[in-house]
């Protein structure tokens, strides 16, 4: 367990409501959930999540703390919309998730190997590093996010693509070493730090 | 010419239906003289359209006679049909109400014998069963309509056809140069009762009220099972006429939904409940029907009828609001969705899919006049209301019949308070 996650746990001991609410993004709406089931039922991937979005505000509320946080169901979220256009209460139930899912990341308790954080993270470092995401390192870090043999095989799945895009100068192999980023990253990286700083002190990370 | 003798001791009712009826009486009762103003051209309104009551299971017909006897029995109604409220203005105790009339073109002189629905052919969509089927253009509104003459669509007038029913009528009972007219009259107090609509089931795009013909409302399914219904009282789906033994119900069908009508509009699970009964009463040990809900709201002692129908073993619960639905080959509706208790995803497939509609009022509020304020849903608000416009029934709140009843007396005496109050200054 995480000194974050231990420290959390003190916190708001017994009151998993109260922890969404304070720490994750829109959390203050979980309360507002009535059960109905039309969020479940509206989701292009519903069949596929452990827990559906109803389910996921029950457990909430019923303090299942480790079942909500340590679960893969929020990460299948695609942000198709479909659930708070229909939900009777408008909850934003696509923020929600996201929300929860990035919560349960930053207390490091997230599923390590769940491919939709993983690709989060490859894409957060890839755009805070120079301001401007770098296609090229992405694409490739993500062929090889499963190892090397399956990172070649995949990237010569992808070479008639790749030479197609290289042809209609859609692709500059140079920019994998030459990515120019965005002007003064620094500051940007200034910026970030600061946002951090800020998120982390309002919700109570820091002490 | 329509005379209306009326003073400021006079109490204008709009709307003739349940509410409005019940209020017209108890304050004609009281000895006021009233006014009774209906849009359309026979009293009963929605409640008349109805097969049966909750809780008791019994007729509204029943309910309609009784008023019809007091009504007429009491000579301080002026009943007007087929009129509207334009404007009201004025102040408490001092009002002038300008009504217009629509042209019936049919008089005093009708015996309601039927000889001009006879001789015409032309046909209209039939209001009575929200347009489920068609009537002749010269018709008698439905079998207890009040007052009991007929009426020629305006669609018939300067066409051979109105020739042909003024030539049928044995009693110079219709004149076909009736025009509109404006009114004018004085009075103290206002009820206001012009009740609600069904919430229009085509904007809950999801569930395809527009697209699938099995997918009805509750307005519709009620009457399909009156005699007079245009299925002639058989429990029949739209699309095929086939047997609708296996009838899901749709609770909160544009109820609770921001999205649509904020509020409850508290009869659906009721009526719900009851049209359970209607598919038991059709079709007994081969009916099958499943009620969709968020939480059934049986209030107070309606929690007996709800338990009455828990223990039919035909009556199957299912705690979860529908996401969409599609349909099979057949026409079969397909309900999806997943439930509360366990999260089971289910399709379910069903003969006839009935919307539990919401209920919204027919007038917003707030266009009655500027003293008469309207809440979130267009209901009229009494606490911010500064004019003697007293809301009854439907008006005032999404209400069951006997609520609207009750609320509707409430209102004649709040009604009376003011012209008592205008009697006492001028003698």
């Amino acid at each position: 367990m995480t000194d974050l996650n231990k420290a959390m746990v003190e916190t708001y001991r017994n009151d998993f409501l109260k922890e969404v609410e304070a720490n994750v993004e829109e959390g203050n709406w979980v309360k507002m959930c009535m059960q109905c089931g039309v969020c479940s039922g509206s989701c292009p991937f519903g069949p596929d999540w452990e827990h559906p979005p109803q389910e996921i505000f029950a457990m909430i509320r019923a303090g299942k703390r480790d079942e909500v946080l340590k679960s893969e169901s929020m990460w299948m979220c695609t942000s198709c919309y479909n659930c708070i256009v229909r939900c009777p209460r408008e909850l934003p139930i696509t923020h929600i998730m996201h929300g929860l899912a990035n919560y349960a990341h930053r207390l490091g308790i997230a599923p390590k190997m769940n491919p939709t954080r993983r690709f989060a993270k490859i894409f957060w470092d890839n755009i805070a590093k120079s301001g401007r995401v770098n296609e090229l390192e992405l694409s490739i870090r993500l062929y090889f996010m499963n190892g090397f043999m399956k990172g070649i095989k995949t990237g010569l799945e992808m070479l008639p693509v790749g030479l197609g895009m290289l042809k209609t100068k859609r692709l500059n192999p140079f920019g994998l070493f030459a990515h120019g980023g965005i002007k003064r990253k620094g500051e940007l990286h200034k910026m970030l730090k600061k946002a951090y700083e800020i998120e982390d002190k309002r919700k109570g990370f820091a002490k | 010419m329509t005379d209306v003798v009326a003073t400021n001791e006079t109490i204008l009712v709009v709307g003739g239906g349940i509410s409005g009826m019940t209020a017209a009486l108890e304050a004609a009762e009281c000895g006021k003289d009233v006014v009774l103003v209906e849009k359309n051209p026979s009293l009963g309104g929605r409640v008349n359209q109805l097969y049966k009551y909750f809780p008791k299971l019994c007729h509204p017909t029943c309910g309609m006679e009784i008023n019809l006897r007091r009504l007429r029995a009491n000579k301080r109604i002026r009943v007007l049909t087929l009129s509207e409220v334009k404007t009201i203005t004025g102040k408490p105790g001092d009002y002038t109400a300008t009504i217009t009339i629509s042209p019936r073109y049919v008089n005093e002189n009708c015996t309601a014998c039927g000889e001009c629905e006879k001789a015409v052919s032309t046909e209209i969509t039939n209001p009575y069963n929200y347009g489920m089927d068609k009537t002749k253009a010269a018709y008698l509104p439905f079998a207890m309509a009040y007052p009991p003459r007929y009426v020629i669509d305006p669609s018939l007038i300067g066409t051979p056809e109105a020739e042909k029913a003024k030539a049928a009528c044995k009693y110079d009972a219709i004149d076909l140069g009736m025009k509109e007219e404006t009114i004018n009259f004085k009075v103290g107090a206002v009820v206001w009762a012009t009740g609600w609509k069904p919430y229009d089931a085509a904007k809950i795009q999801p569930y395809g009220y527009d697209r699938y013909p099995n997918v009805i409302t509750s307005v519709e399914f009620e009457r399909l099972m009156d005699p007079f219904g245009p299925t002639g009282g058989k429990l029949v789906r739209p699309s095929d006429g086939k047997e609708a033994k296996n009838v899901a119900f749709i609770q909160c069908a544009g109820s609770r939904d921001r999205n649509h009508l904020k509020h409850c509009s508290r009869i659906c699970c009721m009526a719900s409940l009851k049209q359970s009964t209607y598919v038991r009463e059709k079709y007994a040990d081969d009916a099958n029907v499943s009620i969709y809900y968020i939480d059934i709201r049986a209030i107070d002692r309606f929690e007996d009828f709800y338990k009455k129908i828990q223990a039919d073993p035909k009556v199957k619960f299912i705690k979860s609001k529908v996401a969409n639905i599609t349909v099979d080959k057949e026409g079969n509706p397909i309900l999806h969705g997943v439930d509360t208790e366990g999260y089971h995803r289910y399709d379910n497939s069903h003969d006839l899919v009935v919307l539990a509609i919401g209920m919204e009022p027919s007038v917003d509020a707030s266009r009655i006049m500027p003293g008469v304020k309207a809440d979130a849903s267009g209901f009229i608000d009494i606490h911010a209301t500064t004019e003697a416009v007293f809301g009854a029934g439907c008006a005032s709140n999404a209400l069951d019949v006997n609520r609207s009843v009750q609320s509707a007396t409430a209102g004649a005496l709040r009604a009376i308070q003011v012209i008592n109050r205008v009697s006492r200054a001028e003698a």
